[in-house]
């Protein structure tokens, strides 16, 4: 039974086919990396499922019911969040501050004018809790505009992850990380994903950590789905051959 | 910073007029008001991020709505004078939000404009209704249906009417204090932000922005309200653009990333607009002037600026 | 039928006016994606300037000279354009839009002041270059020649930039830089010089649009606030950024107003507001607007 589905998902901008009659899909709890080279349509496809743009054509189920025209709102409500691939945070306020919001949004306090922030203990410690799971306590009082793009990049997942989604869309969580860094960020986050059985979509270009941390890896080019399946599976295929591995191994 | 200072602060204005002539408390008074105003229109830009150029709109409201109440109700009941004025700027504010929070920045302040101007331009059209260039007169209201116990206007305003200003004033910040420092307050500085994460965080931004928007001209319009009977008269002046510069301006002097700057800065605002009125008839080329210095070497304002050097100060120390 | 040609001149003389300062407005927001609020205060500096280049400085000489004298507002307030840019604009245009918004409020109230200063809180007209060349008949009305070359100006203006903009080099540079600044940049364009430019030329059309209407209706103080209020509406109904939308839009804006200050002159200024409205409802970019 698939969390997620699209079918026959269609954008295009302008003269531009982004994404062609996509049929995409993805189980509960499966960690599945997208790669293909740029343009490819990834980016468009995880905007298109989050809500951020509108497709010309096609359906979107998710938990078998058809999001397709559901506002942002209310597909964070069903349970699908996303992490930006260049970080989206509240800079002007606290790193706990940050991973707060999405907690106080998520139980609909938000609306509140009426009661101090501060005084919503279960929220803080939550928002704590999780800042502990993510390696980020330390840094809690400090401006998410002041600390590193390491710690940035875990931010931006953390605010997505505080939301609980079953299905969490990361846009390249270790882009503009340097080296050495991209390994712990993504056992951080691996661990959190894999041990709260969250459904999550990595669009990563970096072969080793696609190879080390997904189930299944689904391999996008114009705008189309060219392979999908485990590392295995794919070697086989030429055409992802040559863009995985490069040409010298086609 | 702000809890601390809060009790001196009120203890220094509650005893102010024993010890200052009654034109300097009326002057004061005249502070109070139109830092309740900036407190409003702050809501708008320093926690929501939209700069608003048609504040003067709301105040206008609250006062003329005051005035007809005057005119057609014969009311002189200042509870009632407050009450008006707010059931006047829901509506106005709540017709205008609407319109306005669907823009983003440009449009929405040049939308702001615009919009203050439309009723500026009816306030002259309908001149049968709102007294034209001559305006309407209200005079000394009751306060808690009291009626003023001197023949003296001015006795009246500096002492029952400016601790009447000042106790709206004092529930006005404790309002706008808890306000802010809600999950409410918090979610519109995620809008301001980032409003892409703030949607997808799950936070619907007009709405939040709308309601903003609201609370916001409300508190502009009971300045209006309560600046009428300091005033004694209501033109169309208040509801022209540049007074709505002049809450802009007052509101950058003081700091619009803080809390008080608002309050400091109208306080401040007014003294200077006082001093240059009676120097220079340029002095709105002063202000514009000082503006642009302002955003260009001081955009935290005072209280912003004062923050920035007690930090530095005790860098120094610790070192 | 001759009455609607009287009102379609009318109409097309607003439009061209209107034309002048949000076509303005709308190519310094295209190049520059700054929105000057002061815009229309150098709307209000051409048609001072030239009502007194006219009216006092070289009044009585002859009336070939004077009609020349007419762009002398337009120069003026490129003259200023070109030296606001690169002084007071261009600190901000890497910081939050509402320090850009403030300092640009700021020039509009220096600005304000300024006229006062230079010409007095007295309106000035320049309707010796109006009465000039007299009426000419259409059908049973006399039509002020003035009012058709005051349409052949606006014409030729957006000929002139059309041109300028689609068949020169710099229109290339320009159109290059006001849509990727950076590779622009990066191929060796030298972006300073395009920014300055482009308000020049912007300030320019403001000042003529002022220019162009002060013998038909004087200079008067606070003429600035409602131009740039007008060009907001113009601008909302044809899209900001694009001369075509300022062309259409002006051409709407136009027709509606004379069509409403026919049927209901009190209203006039609500019905344009009407129009706005009922456009940023449909589509909130405006007719032409760029969604970027």
């Amino acid at each position: 039974m698939s969390l997620l589905e699209t079918r026959k998902l269609t954008k295009s901008f302008g003269d531009t086919l982004a994404v062609d009659k996509i049929d995409f899909a993805i189980g509960e709890g499966e960690v599945l990396a997208l790669i293909g080279s740029n343009g490819a349509g990834k980016t468009t496809l995880v905007n298109l499922i989050s809500g951020l743009v509108q497709p010309d054509s096609g359906q979107i189920l998710f938990r078998e019911k058809d999001v397709t025209n559901q506002s942002v709102a209310g597909r964070i409500q069903a349970g699908i969040a996303r992490s930006f691939q260049i970080v989206n945070l509240f800079d002007e306020l606290t790193v706990v501050d940050n991973v707060a919001l999405s907690i106080f949004s998520r139980e609909g306090l938000t609306r509140h004018f009426w009661s101090l922030a501060d005084l919503h203990h279960p929220v803080w410690e939550e928002a704590h809790d999780i800042l502990r799971q993510f390696g980020l306590e330390d840094k809690a009082s400090a401006l998410a505009g002041g600390i590193s793009q390491g710690e940035r990049k875990l931010l931006d997942v953390a605010v997505a992850y505080a939301l609980k989604p079953r299905l969490l869309f990361l846009d390249e969580p270790t882009s503009g990380v340097s080296t050495r860094e991209k390994a712990p960020i993504m056992d951080v986050i691996s661990s959190i994903v894999r041990s709260q059985k969250i459904a999550a979509v990595v669009i990563e270009h970096d072969m080793d950590i696609i190879f080390r941390y997904s189930d299944r890896i689904v391999v996008m080019n114009q705008g189309v789905i060219l392979a999908s399946g485990i590392l295995e599976e794919i070697k086989q295929d030429p055409v992802v051959r040559e863009m995985v591995f490069g040409p010298s191994h086609a | 910073m702000t809890a601390a200072w809060a009790v001196p602060i009120a203890v220094l204005l509650v005893l102010l007029p024993r010890a200052i002539n009654p034109y300097q408390t009326i002057l004061l008074t005249y502070g109070l008001v139109m830092a309740i105003a900036a407190l409003g229109f702050n809501l708008l830009l320093g926690y929501t991020g939209l700069l608003s150029f048609g504040h003067s709109a709301y105040f206008g409201v609250g006062a003329y709505a005051v005035a007809f109440m005057v005119k057609y109700l014969h009311v002189d009941s200042m509870e009632l004078f407050l009450l008006g004025a707010i059931v006047a700027s829901i509506v106005i504010t709540a017709l205008f939000g609407y319109a306005c929070v669907r823009y983003t920045q440009i449009f929405f302040s040049i939308l702001t404009l615009a919009l203050s101007q439309v009723l500026w331009s009816l306030a002259f059209k309908f001149f049968w209704v709102t007294g034209g260039t001559d305006g309407l007169r209200v005079p000394t209201p009751k306060l808690m249906g009291a009626a003023s116990s001197s023949e003296d206007k001015i006795h009246f305003l500096a002492t029952g009417y400016y601790y009447y200003v000042l106790a709206v004033f004092a529930v006005c910040v404790a309002l706008m204090w808890l306000i802010v420092h809600s999950p409410f307050g918090k979610a519109l500085q995620a809008i301001r932000d980032n409003e892409t994460r703030a949607r997808f965080v799950g936070i619907q931004i007009r709405r939040y922005r709308f309601v903003a928007f609201l609370v916001s001209g409300v508190f502009t319009g009971i300045a209006g309200a309560l600046w009428v009977p300091l005033n004694g008269l209501t033109t169309p002046d208040i509801l022209y653009w540049p007074f709505s510069g002049e809450i802009v301006f007052m509101t950058v002097l003081g700091g619009f990333r803080n809390f008080t700057g608002p309050i400091v800065g109208a306080v401040v605002f007014n003294y200077l607009k006082t001093y240059a009125v009676g120097h220079t008839v340029y002095w709105q080329a002063l202000l514009g002037i000082i503006l642009v210095v302002l955003v260009l070497v001081l955009p935290t304002g005072i209280v912003g600026t004062i923050g920035l050097l007690r930090a530095r100060a005790r860098k120094k120390t610790s070192r | 039928m001759d009455i609607l040609v009287v009102h379609l001149f009318n109409a097309l003389l607003y439009a061209s006016v209107l034309f002048l300062i949000a076509g303005g407005l709308s190519l310094i927001y295209g190049v520059m994606r700054i929105v000057n609020l002061a815009h229309g205060n150098l709307y209000a500096v051409g048609a001072f300037l030239t009502a007194s280049a006219v009216s006092q400085w070289f009044a009585g000489s002859e009336s070939a000279f004077l009609y020349l004298l007419l762009p002398v507002g337009a120069l003026g307030a490129a003259a200023i354009g070109a030296v606001l840019e690169p002084t007071l604009l261009r600190p901000f245009y890497r910081r939050r839009e509402e320090y850009q918004l403030l300092v640009t409020f700021g020039l509009l109230m220096i600005l304000e002041d300024l006229i006062r200063f230079v010409w007095g809180p007295y309106p000035i007209s320049a309707t010796t270059l109006f009465s000039k060349i007299g009426s000419m008949k259409v059908g049973e009305f006399f039509y002020p020649r003035y009012n058709l070359l005051v349409i052949a100006v606006g014409a030729l203006a957006a000929l002139f930039l059309w041109a300028f903009i689609y068949r020169t080099k710099f229109g290339v540079v320009l159109r290059a830089t006001s849509q990727d600044m950076r590779r622009a940049a990066a191929l060796g364009v030298n972006v300073n010089l395009v920014y300055v430019e482009a308000f020049t030329i912007g300030c320019f059309m403001a000042g003529l649009g002022g220019a162009m209407i002060v013998p038909s209706q004087s200079a008067v103080l606070g003429m600035g606030v409602d131009a740039l209020v007008l060009a907001f509406i113009v601008v909302v109904t044809g899209g900001l950024g694009s001369l075509e939308g300022a062309a259409v839009g002006a051409l709407i804006v136009g027709a509606v107003r004379e069509i409403g200050v026919t049927v209901f002159p009190e209203i006039e200024l609500a019905v344009l507001y009407l129009i706005a409205a009922i456009v940023l409802l449909i589509r909130p970019a405006g007719l032409f607007g760029r969604t970027t």
